[in-house]
């Protein structure tokens, strides 16, 4: 039970840490990779707190997230590939002076 | 025993320290003004949220909350923003005391009708005794289905449930409408300028 504390102490401490990433991030790539990481963490979560409560069955739904956060993940690089998002910010006396 | 109380000592501090980190990112979102970053704390506003789920033993409302929350939603916001712009304009601060009126009093109505609620878990809630016997003990018989979740959707909910198909249908044929438009005009052009160097060949 020691090891499992010390475990979700570890997740929560390293989730601030992906939450600190997200806020202060300069850029975009930087926040995904934290949403990515936040993502990561739920699956951990979730499994710890199958073993916690003793239901190690949460393992299979870890699983899925696991699977949903990858699927996600390469959907919105996908979005940023295809549009120009990703570029800096265009300045007002650019193309859009709108 | 010994075990199981630890959990419980450990579940609850994990839903504390989650329940924190969730005020946090909605300040954020409230406050950053960058509009791809605001998508990006909503999609860990909703794992959290999931993962919150998962600890109040909601796993499937938790799997379609980061499907949808930390999955579609993020990309459908992403898809706007590519259309509109990524900057939130700022709109100089107006004090409205009546708005700020109506939602403390409405506010403190809610948590006062909170007070009424049964605590978590209890055997005697009224959710708890008045249909939830039914629909566990005579399902199987009356349905036929395993899965007492689906029997209830398909069946004693089964008009609800259709009425949501429809609204989703709906919302997903607008948003399509709105968004896909564009895309699909580019990708057309695109595929004619390819058929026509191929012709030309």
């Amino acid at each position: 039970m020691t090891m499992f504390l010390a475990t979700a102490f570890a997740l929560l401490v390293t989730l601030a840490l992906a939450l600190t990433r997200a806020f202060l991030g300069p850029t975009i790539h930087d926040r995904i990779l934290a949403v990515n990481v936040v993502g990561t963490k739920t699956v951990l979560m979730i499994a710890v707190i199958g073993f916690i409560t003793g239901r190690p069955e949460f393992v299979d739904i870890a699983i899925v997230y696991a699977l949903l956060n990858y699927i996600g993940i390469i959907a919105v690089l996908r979005v940023f590939e295809d549009t120009s998002l990703a570029e800096p910010p265009i300045s007002n006396n650019g193309k859009d002076s709108g | 025993m010994e075990v199981r109380r630890w959990g419980c000592v450990i579940e609850a501090i994990i839903d504390i320290v989650l329940l924190t980190f969730l005020v946090i990112v909605g300040v954020a979102i409230l406050l950053v003004r960058n509009l791809l970053a605001v998508t990006m704390l909503t999609g860990i506003y909703s794992l959290l949220v999931a993962t919150l789920f998962v600890l109040l033993d909601a796993v499937d409302v938790a799997l379609t909350e980061a499907a949808v929350g930390a999955g579609l939603l993020v990309i459908l916001m992403l898809a706007t923003i590519a259309l509109t712009t990524q900057k939130e304009k700022v709109h100089a601060a107006r004090q409205n005391a009546v708005a700020l009126v109506v939602v403390v009093v409405t506010g403190a109505a809610l948590i006062y009708g909170t007070l009424d609620i049964p605590p978590f878990g209890d055997p005697n809630a009224p959710a708890h005794v008045h249909l939830s016997p039914r629909f566990t003990q005579e399902s199987p018989e009356e349905i036929g289905i395993p899965n007492m979740v689906t029997s209830v959707l398909a069946t004693y909910r089964g008009i609800d449930t259709l009425g949501e198909a429809v609204v989703i249908f709906a919302a997903a044929v607008g948003v399509l409408l709105v968004l896909g438009t564009g895309r699909v005009r580019r990708r057309r052009d695109t595929e004619e300028h390819e058929d026509e160097a191929r012709e030309r060949s």
